[in-house]
């Protein structure tokens, strides 16, 4: 159990604590959306000091997480090649493939760098010429400004032994998938800020009419999470559905402009894998025709690579919000973060990483 | 990698047309794109998500942030500060 006094605030955090409860009066299930609010939320305990009716269910929101198994051993097999600088991000690095993850082909000769941004890919293919620098193009909305501005570049400065695997996911899709699931048990979202703090809180109104759920844009530091899940429960016993923004002072309604602009220009919708979850349509960006120079897939000839996932891992169901990371049988035991099976257990934002590294290794008494 | 942090920008120029910046956070210092913020200055503080600032933010809150970020050990594991990735 976690206790108010290490909140940054903890006179605050009690007095959102204190009115949550108060107004709480029948079971409700939220999602955080980002795997950021999922860490805040289990490492400082704000799921085990809310009222028991809620539930926090956690979402798709790692992008690590949700990169399919084909796409990584994409990855692995150009990364692998003798004239290849392959780039990536850290998290990416110890995420399994079907056979192997990029660590291991570092080790055995393959020349994998972590770069902290795309630029810095792009700039290591200026400075080698005579090698080919592919960037592992990952991420939700708020990294793909920063990975089409690379290829943009790249195109503008002539770099062309500069190219990116790209796999990048939306979050509208993604909620839309999860409401119109059979399965859903989720009342309310809460959004992921700093996605919107670049597309923008206008794509979230159609689900909110639609689907006849809050959604609220939260920010991922424990107060912040707070204060979502305390609008959610507001609206949710008052019996509305509205879109809400609890992050303000970081978001604004119509996003960031000139990252629009530019995501307009070097992506284009497309239907997307995402791993444990299967295919939902028109969930992420693709290269548009103007940059097919730059993809990494077709100059390399990967894109005949498609694997099928683990049945041991149960991330997909993790991900979706119907198992706890501890309700696994492999949790802890066959899937570490030093072994995983999934890369829910890799990333740091994933949600069985998160449970492991703060120890929750009790099953919950009940779940749904 | 889906952190965005908070930082200082102490210097801004052009390289090769793009507009780039130095910021601090928190001590440590990084260059920066600067391409989604045009109107940002020096000594404005802004969000910083893998080398791209993505949105304004006031200097209180930026703080604020920052001194949880130190106080958790997560500024330097997020700027790759000890990048070198063990074989």
């Amino acid at each position: 159990m976690k206790y108010l006094d290490e909140f940054n605030d903890p006179e605050l955090a009690g007095r959102l604590f204190d009115d949550i409860a108060r107004i709480t009066t029948r079971p409700w299930a939220i999602m955080e959306v980002c795997g950021g609010q999922t860490h805040s939320i289990i490492r400082n305990g704000i799921d085990q000091l809310l009222p028991d009716e809620i539930e926090l269910i956690h979402g798709p929101g790692c992008p690590v997480c949700v990169t399919p198994l084909g796409v990584i051993d994409q990855a692995l097999e150009i990364a692998a090649r003798p004239e290849v600088i392959f780039c990536s991000f850290g998290d990416m690095l110890r995420v399994p493939g079907s056979s192997t993850d990029l660590m291991q082909v570092k080790s055995r000769g393959g020349d994998v760098r972590v770069v902290y941004s795309p630029l810095d890919a792009v700039q290591l293919a200026a400075e080698h010429p005579d090698r080919e620098v592919v960037f592992f193009a990952i991420g939700f909305e708020t990294t793909a400004p920063a990975n089409a501005m690379a290829v943009h570049l790249a195109q503008q400065r002539g770099v062309d032994n500069f190219s990116v695997l790209v796999s990048h996911v939306l979050v509208p899709p993604a909620i839309e998938a999860i409401v119109s699931s059979p399965t859903n048990r989720v009342d309310g979202f809460l959004a992921a800020g700093h996605v919107c703090s670049v597309m923008g809180t206008w794509q979230y109104e159609p689900l909110v009419e639609r689907h006849d759920v809050p959604i609220v844009v939260t920010g991922f530091e424990p107060l912040d999470v707070l204060e979502g899940i305390r609008r959610v429960v507001r609206q949710l016993e008052a019996g509305v559905a509205e879109l809400d923004n609890a992050y303000e002072r970081v978001v604004s309604a119509g996003g960031n402009t000139p990252a629009q602009r530019m995501l307009d220009d070097v992506f284009e919708v497309c239907d997307r894998q995402w791993r444990g979850i299967g295919e939902i349509p028109a969930s992420g960006w693709g290269l548009s025709k103007r940059y097919a120079d730059y993809n990494a897939e077709l100059r390399f000839g990967v894109s005949d690579i498609d694997t099928p996932e683990s049945p041991l891992c149960r991330s997909g169901e993790v991900l979706q919000g119907l198992i706890k990371p501890n309700e696994c049988e492999a949790f802890g035991t066959t899937c570490t973060p030093r072994n995983p099976l999934g890369a829910t257990m890799v990333s740091n934002e994933g949600a069985c990483a998160a449970y492991f590294q703060y120890r929750r290794l009790d099953v919950p008494v009940s779940i749904g | 990698m889906c952190l965005a942090v908070p930082g200082q920008i102490i210097d801004i120029r052009a390289e090769q047309g793009t507009r780039m910046a130095t910021i601090d956070f928190d001590g440590i210092h990084k260059d920066i794109c600067l391409a989604y913020l045009p109107d940002i200055e020096v000594g404005d503080y802004a969000i910083v998500h893998v080398g791209f600032a993505i949105s304004k933010i006031d200097e209180a809150s930026a703080l604020e942030t920052l001194q949880m970020f130190a106080d958790l050990g997560i500024l330097e594991e997020e700027l790759g500060v000890d990048e070198e990735v063990a074989p």
